[in-house]
């Protein structure tokens, strides 16, 4: 595991769904540290090459965490605060549209 | 020092840099002043359409020479120039919009050009499935295509160069003047002196074209454009509607290039525009009523090229009405692109030659005598 | 939308809401100006004080006074009067002072007299081959998940690079319970001889106290590898191990997480895109805004204030947000100068807070290796272009940035250019024998950021274009 959380953590805990899989957050993460944290192979696909990535600068100056958030494609996961029931896909590739 | 060339081409467009290539060709060896570096303006950041489809006739037979090459363009610069043919298609948005069509069609079937054909809705969304169920069909011109702007004008300076031209990139073009029969330049601290001066300047064509005493009626425009981030393949020819600007083509990486001229504010001088964004978010809607695929895309770049548009939206090509050894070849009105490798063909014949075979007398800058300002 | 702007036009719109952009838009709310704070994180704070209104970590001795300091500005702005718009991304600021940016799902346009651009810094690149597997982040990174999510490392982590933050973070790993395995430091020995003529105002400055000490803290539990000269990540889809090279030996570490820092250097996307005159930076190595005292730039009515106009830290970017909002209080309210601190009250703190830069600058100068790559090594990140690639632009014409977009797409993915910018620059200068000055950077356009079309598509209607159908 390449991070742990703090033994004391007073914040709510958040449910999101990762690829269909039951990930839990807490409220202030951010979609990309909750992916990087979850244990999960999150790594996406990178639409030039499918060369693997995961985030980089979790600032919103990289672009390596785009995830597809609620159906919608293409969004920074380290500028979006998980939300309870969240649907979070990995992109692979060229993002889908038309969906 | 003065250096004797057989020609100074002024404008690193596609216009200036296939001419060059083209006199080089006919064993010339000009001289290529470009005040920024090659393919900078409008010819380096446009939709990069090879487009023969919804022409103005004055521009059609300078079209078809232009494909002609352009289906050789490998050979001919030894680079590929990103150039692919799939064609393109005019959609017609309602039933009228296609009886408009129908008379193009039959209007261009009459003198001759047969690069035009109607289709109806079924092959309409054979050829594009991605357009909209309501657009009952349109013009389809199958040898265009589209190509990469930037890597096809470098291409032809490329190869300009390498056949003997002489390409001054960084310096403008200053003291133009004509002295013991010959035009002579100054490029930074160097003079050059040619038989022939061809101005290719783009949005700076009609000033130079006044300062030699043949103002025309041009302004400086700055169309935008905007490009998408990676989407799967949905579409093969170029799109571009009858009724409304849009431009729409998606590259073998899988942007989406959307571009149809809603212009931005220029400032030339300055080489810098401003967009607008209503213009933009007007186009951004007309993608959204049209190809209802793109509604998740992304818009990842907007931008504007600088170019000159004349009153009558036709370029001003051919010799001079006032000087011997003076040929223009700017003012191309967003449309130029294509144009490129045939106008600079074609003005190679001109300057060597005294003339051509190619059907230019409409687009000469003499129709605007009577009309000088 | 969910959060809107309450008004179309303001006196003022600061952009970010790290220290530059809490202290401006305080000074000019206070000042009865019309205020509107925009920042693209959930919270106020930017970099330095990241989630110091939500972080879990609430133990005061973990993160630091310098961190808990953030709280203050957060609540003097909160007292102002300012309006702030959270999760507002920026994506285009022009000449005319119009701002474009994307909250709630749907974005709107404001109109400003004056804009005060505080978007702070960024990581500079360490192009080291093997960069962008994934485990391999900036310290930045690691930062931003300890303070928002109270995340520490706690596999096989190596720390790589040099300046002062790099030790910040160690100092906050280990405080937390995390683990980190070695840290890689590629300081260059020669730059302490350099750096000796500034040593003095250094030590005269806060920064060399608190800096002594955190190495000290740090060095007592890590082993620290000083004289590293290589840099390499491995891996087979993920990083697997560090390869590196210190004192002529070349060793190998496992690690699962490689976080890497040379330095913060200014964001320059949205002042470039907004025309706003940039030279390089020889002593900083980057590309800074040419600035006048007051912050403000070759824009009329456009200034920036923080580590976006050059990098100093967190305190001369409080002192250079007072003194951009001063300057457009002076402009638009001049009756309410005398309210606020004077010019030379605010020099004499940005002069204070800047004390110790130059030796810190010096010191942490990155080596030429470090900054730019060769071979096989990606450069442009987003597109995957190598520096072997660009070297071959280069043999065949490509003068600079731009020219470069005929050959490859360097620069043209979604990042714009924030991660391989300079490294490009750098790398075309050395090739062909120019400063970078003479080379440039990108021509950057809006948006800085990317846009959905439907976003863009449900901007209100404005006057028709002219009907004549333009073809292109």
């Amino acid at each position: 595991m390449m991070f742990k959380r703090l033994q004391r953590d007073d914040r709510r805990r958040v449910r999101i769904t990762v690829a269909g899989i039951d990930v839990e957050a807490r409220e202030g993460d951010t979609v990309a540290a909750a992916l990087v944290a979850s244990g999960l192979d999150v790594r996406r696909k990178t639409a030039v090459s499918g060369a693997p990535r995961l985030p980089y600068c979790m600032m919103g100056v990289c672009f390596d965490c785009l995830v597809t958030i609620d159906g919608i494609g293409n969004r920074q996961g380290c500028l979006v605060p998980v939300a309870e029931g969240m649907q979070i896909e990995i992109q692979q590739g060229k993002r889908e549209i038309g969906r | 020092m003065t250096i004797a060339r057989d020609a100074i081409i002024v404008g690193g467009g596609i216009h200036g840099c296939s001419t060059a290539l083209h006199l080089c060709l006919r064993r010339l060896k000009p001289v290529l002043i470009v005040k920024d570096y090659a393919g900078r303006h409008a010819s380096g950041v446009n939709a990069g359409g090879v487009r023969q489809l919804a022409r103005h006739v004055a521009e059609i037979p300078l079209s078809i020479r232009s494909m002609g090459i352009w289906e050789g363009i490998r050979d001919l610069l030894d680079d590929d120039c990103g150039f692919d043919s799939h064609g393109q298609v005019l959609v017609a948005e309602s039933d009228a919009e296609l009886d408009a069509c129908r008379v193009r069609v039959a209007d261009l079937n009459e003198r001759g050009f047969t690069h035009e054909e109607l289709i109806d809705g079924p092959e309409l969304r054979r050829l594009a499935p991605a357009v909209a169920e309501t657009c009952p069909g349109g013009i389809v011109s199958r040898r265009d295509g589209a190509a990469s702007p930037a890597q096809t004008t470098t291409a032809f300076r490329r190869k300009a160069e390498a056949l003997g031209a002489t390409v001054r990139e960084g310096f403008p073009a200053t003291n133009l003047r004509r002295e013991q029969g010959l035009w002579r330049v100054d490029v930074g601290s160097d003079t050059y002196e040619a038989p022939v001066l061809v101005n290719a300047a783009g949005a700076w064509g009609g000033r130079l074209a006044a300062m030699l005493g043949e103002s025309v009626p041009v302004e400086t425009v700055a169309p935008m454009l905007m490009i998408t981030s990676r989407v799967p393949h949905f579409i093969d020819p170029v799109v571009i509607l009858r009724g409304r600007k849009l431009s729409f083509k998606q590259f073998a990486n899988g942007t989406v290039l959307i571009g149809g001229g809603y212009l931005a504010t220029p400032d030339q001088d300055r080489n810098e525009t401003i967009l607008d964004w209503g213009g933009l978010a007007q186009s951004a809607r007309t993608v959204h009523d049209v190809f209802p695929i793109m509604r998740g895309a992304t818009i990842m770049r907007a931008w504007a090229g600088i170019e000159a548009r004349t009153r009558d939206d036709l370029p001003v090509f051919g010799p001079s009405a006032v000087h011997d050894g003076l040929f223009h070849q700017f003012g191309f009105s967003l449309h130029g692109f294509q144009l490129g490798p045939g106008a600079g063909a074609v003005m190679a014949e001109l300057i060597v030659d005294g003339g051509t075979q190619t059907h230019i007398r409409d687009i000469s800058i003499r129709r605007f005598q009577s009309s000088t300002p | 939308m969910t959060a809107a702007p309450k008004q179309e036009t303001y006196d003022v719109v600061v952009i970010g809401a790290g220290p530059a952009g809490l202290a401006a838009a305080a000074v000019t709310a206070k000042a009865g100006l019309s205020t509107l704070l925009l920042d693209e994180n959930a919270g106020p704070g930017g970099q330095v004080w990241r989630s110091v209104m939500s972080t879990p970590v609430i133990a005061p001795d973990k993160l630091g006074a310098d961190y808990w300091s953030g709280k203050a500005l957060v609540e003097e702005l909160a007292a102002s009067g300012a309006e702030i718009l959270h999760r507002a991304t920026v994506w285009s600021l022009d000449k005319a002072l119009d701002v474009g940016f994307s909250v709630g799902g749907g974005s709107a346009f404001v109109n400003a007299r004056r804009v005060i651009i505080a978007t702070g810094a960024l990581e500079r690149p360490l192009p080291i081959p093997g960069w962008t597997l994934p485990g391999v982040m900036t310290a930045g990174a690691a930062q931003t998940m300890l303070k928002s999510s109270g995340l520490v490392p706690s596999g096989q982590t190596v720390l790589a690079g040099q300046g002062p933050l790099l030790w910040l973070l160690a100092a906050q790993i280990l405080r937390l319970g995390g683990c980190i395995d070695r840290i890689l430091e590629t300081t260059d020995r020669r730059n302490w001889l350099t750096a000796l003529p500034h040593a003095l105002s250094f030590l005269a400055s806060p920064y060399a106290l608190k800096g002594l000490s955190l190495i000290r803290e740090v060095r007592g539990k890590v082993r620290v590898v000083s004289g590293v000269t290589e840099l390499a990540a491995a891996g087979d889809g993920m990083l697997q191990s560090v390869r590196y090279v210190a004192a002529g030996k070349r060793e190998t570490v496992s690690a699962d997480l490689l976080l890497l820092h040379q330095g913060v250097v200014p964001n320059v996307n949205l002042a470039m895109s907004a025309g706003v005159d940039h030279r390089w930076d020889e002593r900083q190595l980057c590309w800074s805004p040419v600035c006048d005292a007051d912050g403000g730039t070759s824009v009329a009515g456009l200034a920036i204030a923080g580590d976006g106009a050059g990098i100093g830290g967190a305190a001369a970017a409080i002192a250079s947000g007072r003194i951009a909002a001063r300057g457009v209080v002076a402009a638009l309210a001049p009756s309410r100068l005398a309210s606020l601190p004077s010019k030379d009250q605010l020099a004499a703190a940005l002069d204070r807070a800047t004390l110790g830069r130059a030796f810190l600058d010096v010191l942490y100068r990155p080596s030429k290796s470090f900054r730019v790559p060769s071979g096989d090594t990606i450069v442009c990140r987003c597109e995957e272009v190598t520096a072997q690639d660009i070297l071959q632009s280069v043999a065949i014409g490509a003068t600079g940035p731009n020219q470069l977009k005929a050959y490859r797409r360097a620069g043209m993915g979604p990042c714009q250019g924030r991660l391989c910018g300079l490294t490009v620059t750098e790398l075309m200068a050395e090739t062909r024998g120019k400063t970078p000055q003479e080379i440039g950077y990108y021509r950057l356009r809006a948006p800085v950021k990317p846009i959905a079309l439907s976003e863009l598509a449900a901007l209100p209607k404005t006057e028709e274009a002219v009907s004549a159908v333009v073809r292109g």
